[in-house]
């Protein structure tokens, strides 16, 4: 059981390892540097030479990754493409406004994908199944700017009921943020719900057909207590993996939310950044939103470790 | 094995596979004869008819620079079907590959490329994206290989797994005991059974495609103006949408009657093929 853990956060880590070899592969390999973006026109001759040497680009890459890394674990990403921001700085607040707008999504969409996908399955083929199955493939499937759009021409243009657009700063405290966050946390957890409602209801599904809910029921347990007692726990377990999984496919529809709704978002500042090619900024937001990730990820298999005993054998064998 | 025409006709036979069906073929219709029927240029802007609703003369209203919708709208979805129409079968053939021969293959290869893989998947796919886009410009030829690639990476984690059950089954342990050569157990044994979750998963790529490029044209990074595209044209609407909704609306309805028509089909398929598609992670 513990080896299984370490195991697992071993496994964490070196994703997150081969990631930041990735980011720094790919800027590495891209045309300019951060001199270039700096010095715009002026960048040749002695004058690129002279900020090479002094923010340390003449060094070979091997000890600049390192030196990259060594930085980030303190939090240290260095300073913006125009010299005049700590990375980190920029990046704390957006990261703390994304996180609001994650977190408010799933406390309002995972107990709503819980409820609905547990009813579709119990009236599986009914008309509840029907609409609730159909609307969440729609919302899956449509992408974020359409709904966006919908959203806010019905309650912010014709019915005026909510601010279609986010206007507090990014440093601005959470308070700032109500009333104008409620659509872009509607859109978000419209997707949310939808990927874990499908995945509950089919989880549910299979339990459902198991010979030993069918050996229950032929014994005669209440349907209630075989629902609550053999049903739920069974079929809920494998859905936790799935809330954090979706969060790698959320992280990307939060940038195009944020840039709908004008959110002072870590996925805006990503679009801006990689506009205006800030290569180090870049290589920072990437590096933590795939951190995040990994660390979900992490959580969720812990979680379900912990939760699901048949899993610390045939976890450890299969992967 | 059935054929092609054989699983098209029971797909059709449901009704969500016969209403996708018809959808998608409508759009590609579209897509190819809108050319010739288009009532007014693309790109011909009048100032005495901004953002005109919807009449005799523009059955669909003419936008901000006084463009017609209707032409506009028709026209918008080429770059889209055509992109996704050529990146997801390259995303499923590669991913398709790799996956099964990784299935097979198994061992610390197997253990080295699925970190990659992990890897490349906990980066949000629009990170991905338009770090390519920005560094090789926004042209057809970056937009399909970019595509292409990295939507094929999931499939690799579907095909393995796809191919994980199919390989401890007595038919691949007799061709491997027959000494038959890597190539051939992959062709005759392990593709046919392993097809049926990757037609699935390549209708599904399509949908997940679309929404990408369309996403991308919203953000000014995929179909560069003038060029009509839905997601470029719902992006320049939406300053006055409360005020000439049709402007947005009817791009709106295409682009998402398009991908749910993709969807229905999906849909279809997997029922036909046995495969269940609510099982597959959500990237």
């Amino acid at each position: 059981m513990f080896k299984l853990l370490l195991r697992r956060i071993l496994l964490g880590g070196l994703t997150v390892a081969i990631v930041s070899l990735i980011i720094f592969g790919a800027v590495e390999m891209l045309p300019g540097d951060a001199c270039t973006a700096l010095l715009r026109q002026d960048a040749q001759g002695d004058t690129l030479r002279v900020c090479r040497e002094e923010l340390g680009l003449d060094k070979p890459a091997t000890s600049r990754y390192l030196d990259w890394m060594a930085g980030a674990v303190k939090g240290d990403f260095g300073l913006t493409a125009h010299r005049n921001k700590e990375v980190s700085e920029l990046v704390g607040d957006r990261l703390k406004n994304s996180l609001l707008l994650g977190l408010c999504a799933l406390a309002l969409g995972v107990p709503l994908a819980f409820a609905l996908g547990i009813a579709a399955a119990l009236k599986r083929d009914r008309w509840l199944d029907l609409i609730v199955s159909s609307l969440a493939i729609a919302a899956m499937t449509i992408p974020e700017f359409v709904s966006a759009t919908l959203l806010i021409l019905v309650f912010s243009g014709w019915l005026s009921w909510l601010p279609g657009i986010v206007t507090a700063s990014a440093n601005a405290p959470v308070s700032a943020f109500f009333p104008q966050i409620i659509l872009p946390v509607v859109v978000l957890a419209m997707v949310m719900t939808a990927h874990i409602l499908r995945t509950v209801r089919s989880s549910m599904l299979e339990v459902l057909d198991s010979d030993y809910v069918r050996m229950a029921t032929l014994k005669g347990v209440p349907y209630r207590r075989m629902i609550l007692r053999h049903v739920l726990p069974n079929a809920l377990l494998p859905a936790i993996n799935v809330v954090a999984l979706t969060v790698a496919w959320l992280l990307g529809g939060v940038v195009v939310i944020e840039t709908v709704f004008n959110y002072p978002g870590l996925g805006r500042l990503m679009v801006g950044a990689i506009s205006d090619r800030d290569l180090g900024l870049v290589q920072a937001i990437a590096l933590i939103v795939s951190t995040v990730y990994v660390l979900v990820n992490l959580s969720a298999d812990i979680l379900s470790l912990l939760a699901n005993p048949r899993l610390r054998t045939s976890l450890g064998r299969s992967h | 094995m059935r054929s092609i025409f054989q699983i098209l006709k029971e797909v059709a036979a449901r009704p969500s596979g016969a209403i996708g069906l018809v959808l998608v073929l409508l759009h590609i219709l579209i897509a190819v004869g809108s050319p010739w029927v288009v009532p007014y240029d693309f790109k011909a802007i009048s100032a005495l008819d901004i953002l005109t609703p919807p009449d005799a003369k523009h059955w669909f209203g003419t936008d901000q620079m006084g463009r017609d919708v209707l032409t506009r709208t028709l026209l918008g979805g080429r770059e889209a079907l055509l992109v996704t129409a050529i990146a997801t079968p390259m995303a499923v053939f590669w991913g398709g590959l790799l996956g099964i021969y990784l299935g097979l293959a198994g061992g610390r290869r197997d253990d080295i490329i699925m970190r990659v893989v992990d890897a490349f998947l906990s980066l949000p796919w629009i990170l991905k994206m338009l770090l390519l886009i920005v560094t090789f410009g926004n042209g057809i030829h970056v937009l399909i290989p970019t595509l292409a690639f990295f939507y094929g990476i999931p499939v690799i984690r579907i095909a393995r797994a796809a191919a994980h059950t199919v390989v401890a089954r007595d038919y691949v342990l007799a061709a491997r005991a027959r000494g038959e050569k890597r190539i051939t157990i992959i062709r005759r044994e392990l593709l046919p059974n392993v097809l049926d979750a990757l037609m699935v998963e390549g209708a599904m790529r399509w949908s997940w495609m679309l929404l990408a490029f369309s996403s991308l044209s919203f953000l000014g990074f995929g179909v560069s103006p003038p060029t009509p595209d839905w997601g470029l044209m719902v992006a320049d609407s939406r300053t006055f949408l409360p005020l000439a909704p049709w402007a947005g609306l009817f791009p709106i309805v295409f682009l998402s009657s398009l991908i749910i028509g993709i969807n229905m089909l999906a849909d279809a398929l997997a029922k036909t093929l046995g495969v269940d598609r609510a099982q597959k992670a959500p990237i």
